[in-house]
């Protein structure tokens, strides 16, 4: 039976698609590019899906990796069949397991979208760092190349493992082959029921755990017996490839196609040979056999089952020609004597010298020179130009014995020279390269395309999707190939036929034309005539439009998209002009199927959509103009450059280049060797992704500055300074009286800079100044770009040329607060982002001396994430340190932090008393005491200096060096332990209970969007009752948990529940009380975010519906108050006044909720509002009982 | 006490039912409005409006942050598993269809041309015994005329009319300068009855925020007056429509005023919202009681006995103002030029 007719899917899918079908217990837990395996089983588990047995499969949330591990690890025991899926970290937190499940031969796949795992950064990208870390497990190990092998290798997997007893690990490359859409021929039910061994899967129940026929497994043992019981499984391990081999037999038989364990491709005389696991076999291999038409004689040996490593098997796929083999690994093993498939093939072709196997086995004088090679970590791109320089250096007399290729390493000059792009491609493949804008739909709209183009032209196709590492105004880039043969060509396109960008703006800061291919059709999204648009057009993008003779469009798809009520998805109209252009099939014919695919998509689900966008299509192409290319250029403008000409020498050397999107040219000596970046790079891109930005009408403004508090993204700046100081400014610098006591006679600034502003309008939504006579004008006012930048900038820029007032000058209020500089500013978070205004605010506060220890997710990603960071300094070099280690153990790390902030703290006062003789005593005694708040601070700082000068007056003496390089510790000091809630309440909770219950000083920030933000909205134990979310499709039916009940319940625990739309004033006191506690803080801060489903325009508002329905009742436990004799709760908010419904209402998690079942929303309704009640009542009954009641 | 009384086409036991409100929202409540007498259930609109709504936010809220950033492709469960169309509020007919023994009529609020009759259909196949069109257009846009907002309503009838087979009923606004015009083209597109009349939200004015509020305020007593003169003059019509009473009725006196003024059905909401549904039976009990107290031998002798045609001073229901010197005016000494 041969199933012919091809899917188009992704790797994860395709790989999922078999695990669900051949499972019956499966544990998930989101992690970067694996989740989408999990997501899809959750939610083919919702509709019913069943497995090849009938069932529909338990498909179970964790909460970490190590807990899924655990879980399958049960299953397994118990007799059913398990599996689940991860990458990287998440891996890593499954080998304890792994290890047990290998040792008891129990049956299971383990599914791994192969990702880097963070060392000297982290990376979502892929790599096989991960899976190389569990070679040792026990467990087989078996790689796919493609997106049709990872269906493949899945199931032979799931087969194998039955068969073999061993449990399996499946890996494919994470991003390249988990994200890349290509065409796969499904394995249908029966198939893969042919694969799987029922009488296996008999034996296996009969092993279960069972009280009907018991066994007990797991047990402790001693010297005398545990290395003879280790040995006694290797018969498993030797017999495993056998049965792999049988299985891909056996697949092959009912597919066609046929798979070895490893696979040779290339000249049949091959004479350099290269090794290689994963997608980059598809290169080497297409690159292979490219050459050996030419008469190369080289070729490629792909590793599928990497463990157990089949030495003989490996040995008979290399050809006995073979004079020279690179073997290339896709991780890094430092310090290693080489990495680790390079070993795996040394050693086997040592066994085979020794036994006598193959060609290799007696003629010594045959022995192949062998070369190991690193490439692709973190999803470099590794291209047939790439594969070439290998097999060139295996040509070589001497080739490198360890090198490296796709990089330039000019520390130790090990990378190879790699030459011009080599273009292999079937001469009759369509290429076409996407600029977009997140949130446009451009690549959904390139997703759409290929099924239209596969279905109606019957020909293969190709999509993979590069994503910025910004949330806010983020760029994609749609990588797309069509061609009458299969297309294997895992690396992006560098040379297309068709080339769109989809926002003008990107032209600016992206060289989009240099995908495009001689005589290349461009098609741009933009406004105005024709000779408009190219008159609008910088000098590069011109030259290279006249150089390469590109056919040039244009189209207004934002007008058409407006006017046909789609917002800014602009996909539809571009997609229309891509089939019109690229003639790929008939226009009328790309037309009558973009309709039906957006009737397919969108007819279920919204008529109104479907209505809008046919509109959309119908009008596209009356607003499709060419554009006459002139001889010359006429623009006198270039494209700006990446940073301003006075952003530092790192900056301008590296960031700039990263910026540019040359980051892979940077060679190896440009970077940090441990990861150690600068801070305050932020300041020096400039993202111009709003359109419209708030402007400042003076004559309104009251001067609350809740607009600075508000800004997700710093970009509105109050400041206050001395009338002379202004003598300079620009004319039409705007300044008013200060309000208020605090500043007599000083003047009142507002800053706005345009550049940075996300256009989320959360500002405007939260002045409260409105005009009598008209209120919809404000103090702020949102205005288009356009006409106000240039003022806008100019006031900013001299804005921040102004000293900030002094910070003890500055009364702690609410509205003073913001007259401190932010130390976090223009950040990648979304616009709008709930969590954002929090850090600001603590790096306000207390950011010149704070150490910030950050959770992995959304918070670390906008707050780390390369090439430009937030986290900035003041003007005397101070501000927040910033480190993220893991996900899980950002607590641990946290107070490890705090552990040597107190332990050099105490070193510095002891070095003080020991040289406290030879030095002031009034200098000592003020150094020695403790010192909280601003002008303590400011003034044991100016202490330092001048104890630093009588240190340097004792000359070599040892004590006084060591305190002189310690004096910084005799200052406070701040640690802040910052998340969100999938690190507080689930994979990290275990060590956060445990700081907790210390009594170190530290300061923990929980910003709750309840649900994984960054992983895409998958439930946490964070996500409320009734809220829809991954994992959770028909409504979490579980009630969220109370962090903060079970912080308080440790009594010597600050705690405070804030929400800074709701109360801004009670955000600022907690923040201030929890730094200020001698003990463990927890501050659980509400955070909206774009998961829950509404504008974040209305953030605030919903933060007030929050607290206001009880949902997010505020208050702040602070145990000092237990000594005054004082209840040590304190509620903030009121008791609701508004029903839960009205917040829920709000938000898209909860209405598709009650609009999909009604009758179990009110029921989950009901149940939310009876536990909000009870935990409104409770907290009240807490908050009235002080130590006197406790004494009656 | 014989009650009974024909709408839409249905045989009821009194006129007495809850209108279209929140009230059937809730199957428990549905329960007991039928144990307390409704001779029918008007159950809620479906918003077609609301519908779009809807779906288009929610395509809104799960396409626009997708596809953006490498970590989260999507940010919501794929929305084909959820159900924003009018699934939920076709079961909802059904259910209470298989629950209550009295008819069910349902109602619709439609936008486009195929929502108003797709949906009709549709709740026709869920088994309602009626239907209550709730047509409605705030008329601000200053280029659409009076006409064309009456040529609407009467298309939408006509529409609907050709769609299903089931009795349909136009629940209209007090605010068309012909009301009269209005109901009379309505006759001719044959539709089964009137519902007089809608009530709206309103916006109100927060004077500290400066901002608007929607609100919607129970009924008054006082509002029945309004419908009180145009169910006298509509009924008085031979031939004519069968007719509904909604908004203001508080008690029993506003029972019987509606009755005599034309009304064979009379719809509560407030009231019900106020009191529960138990409201319905005490109305019953004092309907049957003032009837026989005062000797009526059924309610369809009080039926329109005050209408326009029948009760002793029918100018009263035709006047604008009202005059100082009734004694001796009648109609003919209008003069016959008036504007």
């Amino acid at each position: 039976m041969t199933e012919t007719i091809k899917r188009l899917v992704d790797g994860n899918e395709a790989a999922a698609s078999v695990a669900y079908r051949c499972s019956e217990v499966v544990a998930i837990y989101p992690i970067t590019p694996a989740s989408p395996m999990g997501e899809l089983s959750d939610e083919w588990a919702a509709r019913r899906d069943r497995n090849l047995w009938g069932m529909v499969p338990q498909v179970v949330e964790m909460q970490s990796e190590g807990g899924a591990a655990g879980a399958i690890h049960g299953a397994v025991q118990a007799g059913t069949l398990a599996t689940t899926f991860t990458a990287s970290q998440g891996l890593l937190l499954m080998i304890p397991n792994m290890y047990k499940i290998a040792g008891e031969l129990g049956p299971t796949v383990v599914h791994v979208a192969a990702r880097t795992v963070a060392t000297h950064a982290l990376s979502i990208f892929g790599d096989h760092s991960d899976v190389m870390a569990c070679r040792q497990t026990g467990f087989a190990m078996l790689a796919a190349a493609s997106v049709e092998e990872a269906q493949d290798m899945a199931a032979v997997s799931h087969a194998a493992t039955l068969r073999s007893r061993v449990p399996f690990l499946h890996f494919f490359d994470g991003f390249r082959t988990s994200h890349e859409v290509n065409g796969v021929t499904p394995l249908g039910d029966d198939t893969l029921r042919a694969l799987m061994d029922e009488t296996a899967i008999a034996a296996h129940r009969q092993r279960a755990l069972s009280p009907d026929h018991p066994v007990i497994r797991g047990t402790a043992q001693n010297p005398d017996v545990f290395f003879q019981a280790r040995e006694a499984a290797e018969p498993f391990y030797e017999a495993c490839p056998a049965v792999v081999q049988d299985v891909m037999d056996r697949l092959g038989g009912l597919t066609g196609r046929a798979y070895r364990l490893f696979d040779y491709f290339g000249h049949p005389e091959a004479e350099r040979v290269i090794v290689a696991m994963g997608s980059g076999v598809a290169t080497a291999r297409r690159t292979a056999e490219h050459l050996a038409t030419a008469g190369e004689r080289v070729g490629v040996v792909a590793v599928r089952l990497y463990r157990p490593f089949a030495i003989a098997e490996f040995v008979a796929a290399l050809p006995p020609s073979v004079r020279a083999i690179a073997v290339l690994d896709r991780t890094k093993e430092a310090g290693a004597t080489a990495d680790p498939l390079f070993l795996d093939v040394a050693a086997a072709l040592l066994e085979a010298r020794a036994v006598g196997l193959g060609a290799f086995g007696v003629r010594a004088a045959a022995e192949p020179v062998l070369v190991g090679g690193r490439y692709g970590l973190s999803s470099k791109e590794f291209t047939p130009a790439m594969v070439r320089a290998v097999f060139d250096e295996l040509a070589r007399p001497q080739p490198k014995r360890r090198f490296t290729v796709g990089i330039r390493d000019d520390v130790l000059g090990r990378s190879l020279a790699v030459g011009p792009d080599l273009d292999i491609d079937d001469p009759r493949t369509t290429r076409a390269v996407f600029f977009g804008l997140g949130a446009d739909g451009t690549v959904g709209a390139n997703k759409n395309s290929l099924k239209i183009i596969a279905d109606e032209s019957g020909a293969h196709v190709q999509g993979y999707f590069v994503y910025d590492s910004r949330k806010a105004g983020a760029s994609t880039v749609s990588h797309l190939r069509f061609a009458p043969v299969p297309i294997d060509a895992p690396y992006l396109i560098t040379s297309a036929g068709f080339v769109a960008c989809h926002h003008l703006p990107l032209l600016e800061r992206m060289d989009v034309l240099a995908p495009a291919a001689p005589g290349a059709t461009v098609l741009l999204n933009a406004p105005g005539t024709p000779q408009q648009v190219w008159d609008g057009l910088p000098q590069e993008v011109q030259q290279a439009a006249i150089d390469k003779g590109v056919r040039l469009y244009t189209v207004d798809a934002s007008a058409v998209a407006r006017d046909c009520g789609l917002g800014r998805r602009i996909n539809t109209v571009m997609q229309t002009c891509f089939f019109a252009l690229a003639g790929v099939m008939p226009a009328e014919v790309a037309v009558a199927r973009i309709k039906d695919a957006i009737t397919k998509t969108y007819g279920r689900r919204s008529e109104e959509a479907v209505r809008r966008n046919h509109a959309a299509v119908d009008r596209a192409l009356e607003h499709l103009y060419r554009v006459p290319l002139p001889d010359a250029v006429s623009a006198d403008r270039c494209r700006p450059p990446p940073v301003p000409q006075e952003a530092p020498d790192f900056v301008q050397r590296v960031t700039a280049a990263i910026l540019a999107g040359h980051g892979d040219d940077l060679p190896v000596s440009a970077f940090p060797v441990d990861g150690t970046w600068p801070t305050g790079t932020g300041r020096f891109e400039k993202r111009h992704i709003a359109t419209e930005v708030p402007v400042f009408n003076a004559d309104l403004c009251i001067q609350c500055n809740k607009c600075a508090m508000v800004c997700p993204h710093g970009c509105i700046r109050v400041s206050v300074c001395p009338p002379e100081q202004l003598a300079d400014a620009p004319d039409g610098f705007i300044s008013l009286a200060a309000r208020g006591m605090d500043f007599p006679g000083w003047r009142y600034m507002l800053a706005v800079s345009p550049g940075d502003c996300t256009g989320c309008t959360l500002c405007v939504a939260v002045c409260p100044a409105k005009d009598k006579a008209n209120p919809r004008r404000k103090a702020l006012e949102m205005r288009p770009v356009a006409e106000v930048a240039d003022t806008l900038v100019r006031d900013f820029d001299y804005f921040l040329t102004l000293p900030v007032p002094p910070r003890d000058r500055v009364p702690p209020t609410l509205k003073q607060v913001q007259l401190f500089q932010p130390l976090f500013e223009f950040s990648g978070a979304c616009a709008g982002c709930g969590e954002t205004p929090y850090i600001k605010l603590m790096t306000q506060l207390f950011g010149d001396r704070t150490v910030i220890a950050n959770s992995t997710g959304c918070s670390s990603i906008f707050g780390g994430n390369l090439p430009t960071t937030p986290y900035t300094t003041n003007a005397d070099g101070r501000g927040p340190a910033w480190s993220n280690s893991l996900f899980e153990d950002t607590a641990e790390f946290g107070f490890g932090i705090r552990c040597a902030l107190d332990q050099l703290g105490d070193e510095a006062r002891a070095l003080l008393t020991h040289l406290a003789p030879r030095l002031d005593a009034a200098l000592v005694d003020d150094l020695s005491a403790p010192k909280a708040d601003e002008a303590g601070i400011a003034e044991q700082r100016a202490q330092v200096a001048a104890l630093r000068g009588h240190l340097q007056a004792m000359g070599d003496d040892s004590a006084a060096q060591r305190l002189a390089a310690l004096a910084d510790h005799l200052v406070r000091k701040s640690v802040w332990i910052v998340g969100g809630d999938g690190w507080a309440y689930d994979i990290g909770y275990g060590g956060l209970d445990h700081v907790l219950a210390s009594d170190r000083d530290v300061n923990i920030l929980v910003m709750d969007t309840e649900v994984y933000s960054n992983t895409g909205g998958q439930q946490s134990k964070a996500t409320p009752m009734a809220a829809s979310a991954k994992f959770a499709i028909a409504g979490r039916p579980m009630t969220k948990k109370d962090l903060g009940m079970i912080a308080m319940a440790y009594g010597h625990v600050y705690v405070a529940h804030v929400a800074f739309g709701a109360q801004d004033a009670q955000t600022v006191t907690a923040f201030r009380e929890a730094e200020s506690y001698d003990g463990p803080s927890l501050i659980i801060a509400y955070s909206h975010c774009i998961a829950h489903g509404f504008d974040m325009a209305h953030g605030l508002d919903q933060q007030k519906l929050a607290v206001n329905s009880g949902h997010w009742p505020l208050y702040r436990y602070d145990p000092r108050l237990l000594a005054q004799g004082k209840p040590p709760l304190e509620m903030d908010s009121k008791p609701p006044k508004a029903p839960l419904s009205t917040f829920m209402a709000n938000e898209t998690r909860f209405r598709v909720v009650e609009r999909t079942d009604p009758e179990r929303f009110k029921a989950l309704l009901a149940t939310a509002e009876a536990q909000s009640r009870w935990r409104e009542r409770r907290l009240r009954f807490l908050a009235g009982f002080s130590p006197a009641d406790a004494a009656e | 006490m014989d009650l009974s009384t024909r709408y839409l086409d249905l045989t009821l036991s009194s006129p007495l039912m809850p209108g279209a409100s929140p009230l059937a929202a809730d199957m428990n409540t549905v329960r007991r409005l039928e144990d307390a007498g409704a001779a029918a259930i008007v159950v809620h609109s479906l918003f077609e409006e609301q519908i779009v709504q809807d779906r288009l936010s929610v395509l809104q809220a799960t396409e626009d942050p997708a596809e953006s950033f490498a970590e989260a492709i999507s940010f919501f469960p794929k929305s084909d598993g959820y159900r924003l169309g009018p699934e939920a509020y076709l079961e909802h007919v059904r259910r209470i269809k298989a629950a209550v023994d009295v008819p069910v009529i349902a109602s619709l609020n439609g936008l486009t041309p195929a929502g108003w009759t797709d949906y009709a259909r549709l709740i026709e196949q869920a088994g309602a015994d009626a239907l209550e069109l709730n047509v409605y257009f705030v008329a601000a846009d200053p280029t659409v005329s009076s006409a064309a907002i009456e040529d609407r309503v009467v298309d939408v009838a006509r529409r609907v009319k050709s769609a299903v087979e089931i009795p349909v009923a136009v629940k209209l606004s007090p605010f068309f300068s012909a009301l009269h015009h209005l109901v009379r083209r309505l006759r001719s597109e044959a539709i089964d009855g009137l519902v007089l009349f809608n009530r709206f939200y309103q916006p109100d004015i927060d004077i500290e925020a400066l901002e608007t509020t929607p609100t919607l305020e129970l009924s008054t007593p006082a509002e029945l007056r309004l419908r009180l003169r145009w169910l006298a003059i509509l009924s008085a019509e031979a031939d004519r429509t069968a007719l509904a009473v909604s908004g203001g009725i508080h008690d029993v006196g506003g029972v019987l005023k509606a009755v005599m003024a034309g009304a064979d059905a009379v719809q509560v909401v407030s009231a019900l919202l106020r009191h529960g549904p138990q409201r319905l039976a005490q109305l019953r009990a004092d309907l049957v009681a003032w009837l026989e107290e005062h000797e009526y031998e059924s309610l369809a002798q009080a039926r329109g006995s005050m209408n326009l045609a029948r009760c002793p001073d029918p100018v009263a229901f035709e006047r604008a103002n009202y005059l100082a010197a009734l004694t001796g005016w009648n109609a003919a000494n209008r003069p016959l030029d008036v504007l």
